[in-house]
């Protein structure tokens, strides 16, 4: 295992040797110690390796990521795994602000709370998180998988295209456009494979599905309000 | 952007490293704010007002200041003058005459109170901080901000905290937007702001709804309804700790919680260096809802 601690390591040196990595590396599993919430480590990532974060992250951690696998042993601040392509992302504790936006593949794993506009924008991402989602969450969502064991805010997809959002818990509000669909089994396939591979507690059966209305999708005068 | 930092002990035995914890919070901060900082501590009280006043020109304005005041109230004065600032032992009731005598001579009055002092001045936290000496203040609890102004000049004046109430004190992320209708409002009720900063609104809305007799939790829920923008408000008391966040909550913020202290962050990294982090409650306060501890 190969330690980087950033008590002693520049970010940019820090990053640098991360994104340095070939996709044959044998160097495969890394642990970053005294990340103290500084901002941005372990982005743009682009190998197949493990990088376990020992503490808690600023903003955008593991942004960009593809193929890594960046585990966070505390919490996260905003925009982790912002625009993440591919691999998978998993936060110990809470994450702060638009968790997972924009994505578009890969796994975010939230073990804790996700809070307000988590996966807005997602576009293929899929997002699991164990605790409660904040406000605004998947606003404008265009397809992946928002998968929450606890309840969500207000105005749960805003707006929202293809993407599916599997709640169990309540749901504070829905948004503009997004309507509670029915749980048939390709849907119940999809949130078990997401449970399973996130290791999250709970059964698909438990869940409520809720997706776009689609009335949104093309203009029509009697929702001029709702734009 | 701006920085915020807030700590609240709850022992006393950390009372004499409150200057050196919160100056290091305030200097990892410098990044959301390089442009002011300031910080509003609440020491050791005697018994007497304390008044912390600014001058651009010290060496001239306050010599002699002593015996002036002393003749003005008829009654002793303290005066200890660090840098661009002095804070005044004053006689309990002689608050209104003082503010006079400094309005008469152009002195600023940066805020008073039983045992609230306030600094502020334009610069890098690090050097506002080696300044005033930040590092070597003791007291219960204090706020702290780094700026990067939005809404109005990068001034002494502009820099936060706001003190518009005695031990009253604020500091804000965010920018209002019904604060010059609200300047109104305040203006009539007697709690006029002094600059066109809008923050100093909100610390006036403060200071006007304790006033009315509303708790420090009572003026803070207030803030959500009459108070239009965004905002983090973190705000002291003589023996109080509040904090707010507008119901978008796009303003950053990070508590943490232990035994020996409440503290405050925009940002985990300004809390990652207090002692006991690792086993603190660490949590981002919800939207539109308020927190306040007493002692």
């Amino acid at each position: 295992m190969q330690t980087i601690d950033m008590a002693t390591t520049p970010l940019r040196e820090l990053n640098a040797t991360l994104q340095a990595q070939a996709k044959q590396t044998n160097q495969t599993v890394w642990e970053i110690a005294n990340p103290k919430g500084a901002h941005a480590i372990a982005v743009g990532l682009d190998a197949p390796i493990e990088v376990t974060v020992k503490g808690s992250t600023g903003y955008y951690c593991a942004g960009m990521n593809k193929q890594a696998t960046v585990k966070v042993t505390g919490s996260a601040g905003p925009g982790v795994a912002e625009n993440m392509m591919s691999g998978t992302v998993i936060i110990d504790g809470d994450a702060s602000q638009y968790a997972g936006a924009t994505g578009q593949g890969g796994l975010l794993v939230i073990k804790g709370n996700a809070s307000s506009r988590c996966g807005i924008s997602m576009k293929g991402i899929d997002i699991v998180v164990f605790g409660n989602i904040g406000h605004m969450s998947a606003f404008m969502a265009q397809s992946g998988n928002l998968v929450v064991l606890g309840d969500a805010g207000e105005a749960l997809g805003d707006s929202l295209y293809e993407a599916r959002l599997f709640v169990r818990g309540s749901v504070k509000s829905l948004g503009a456009d997004c309507i509670e669909k029915e749980m048939r089994p390709e849907h119940i396939a999809i949130l078990q494979d997401l449970l399973d591979r996130s290791g999250a507690p709970a059964k698909p059966e438990e869940f409520r599905r809720y997706g776009s209305a689609r009335t949104l999708y093309n203009f029509h005068v009697d929702n001029a309000a709702a734009y | 952007m701006c920085g915020i930092v807030g700590l609240f002990l709850k022992t006393e035995a950390l009372h004499p490293r409150l200057g050196d914890l919160l100056t290091d919070m305030l200097i990892t901060l410098t990044d959301r704010g390089p442009d002011s900082a300031g910080i509003a501590i609440y020491g050791d009280a005697d018994g007497g007002l304390k008044m912390t006043v600014q001058s651009d020109t010290p060496a001239q304005t306050f010599a002699g200041l002593q015996d002036a005041l002393e003749a003005a109230l008829g009654q002793k004065v303290g005066v200890r003058v660090i840098d661009t600032h002095a804070v005044l032992s004053l006689p309990a009731d002689s608050g209104d005459a003082a503010r006079a005598f400094m309005a008469a001579r152009g002195i600023r009055v940066m805020g008073s109170g039983e045992s609230m002092e306030i600094f502020k001045e334009v610069g890098l936290p690090r050097d506002v901080a080696a300044r005033f000496g930040l590092r070597q203040m003791a007291g219960s609890h204090g706020i702290g901000h780094t700026r990067m102004a939005t809404e109005s000049a990068v001034t002494t004046l502009g820099a936060h905290p706001f003190s518009t109430g005695d031990d009253q004190c604020l500091v804000h992320n965010g920018s209002l937007s019904n604060h010059n209708a609200m300047r109104r409002v305040l203006t009539a009720k007697g709690f006029a702001p002094k600059t066109q900063n809008d923050t100093e609104v909100a610390a006036c809305y403060i200071s006007s709804r304790l006033a009315e007799g509303a708790t420090l939790g009572q003026a803070l829920q207030g803030t959500l309804k009459d108070l239009d923008g965004f905002f983090t408000f973190v705000v002291g008391t003589k023996t109080g700790f509040g904090v707010v966040r507008d119901p978008v909550a796009c303003k950053p913020a990070v508590m943490a919680e232990t035994e020996d202290y409440v503290a405050f962050g925009s940002e985990y990294r300004a809390l990652a260096n207090l002692p006991g982090i690792e086993t603190a409650r660490v949590w981002e306060p919800e939207p539109a809802t308020v927190y306040f501890w007493e002692r």
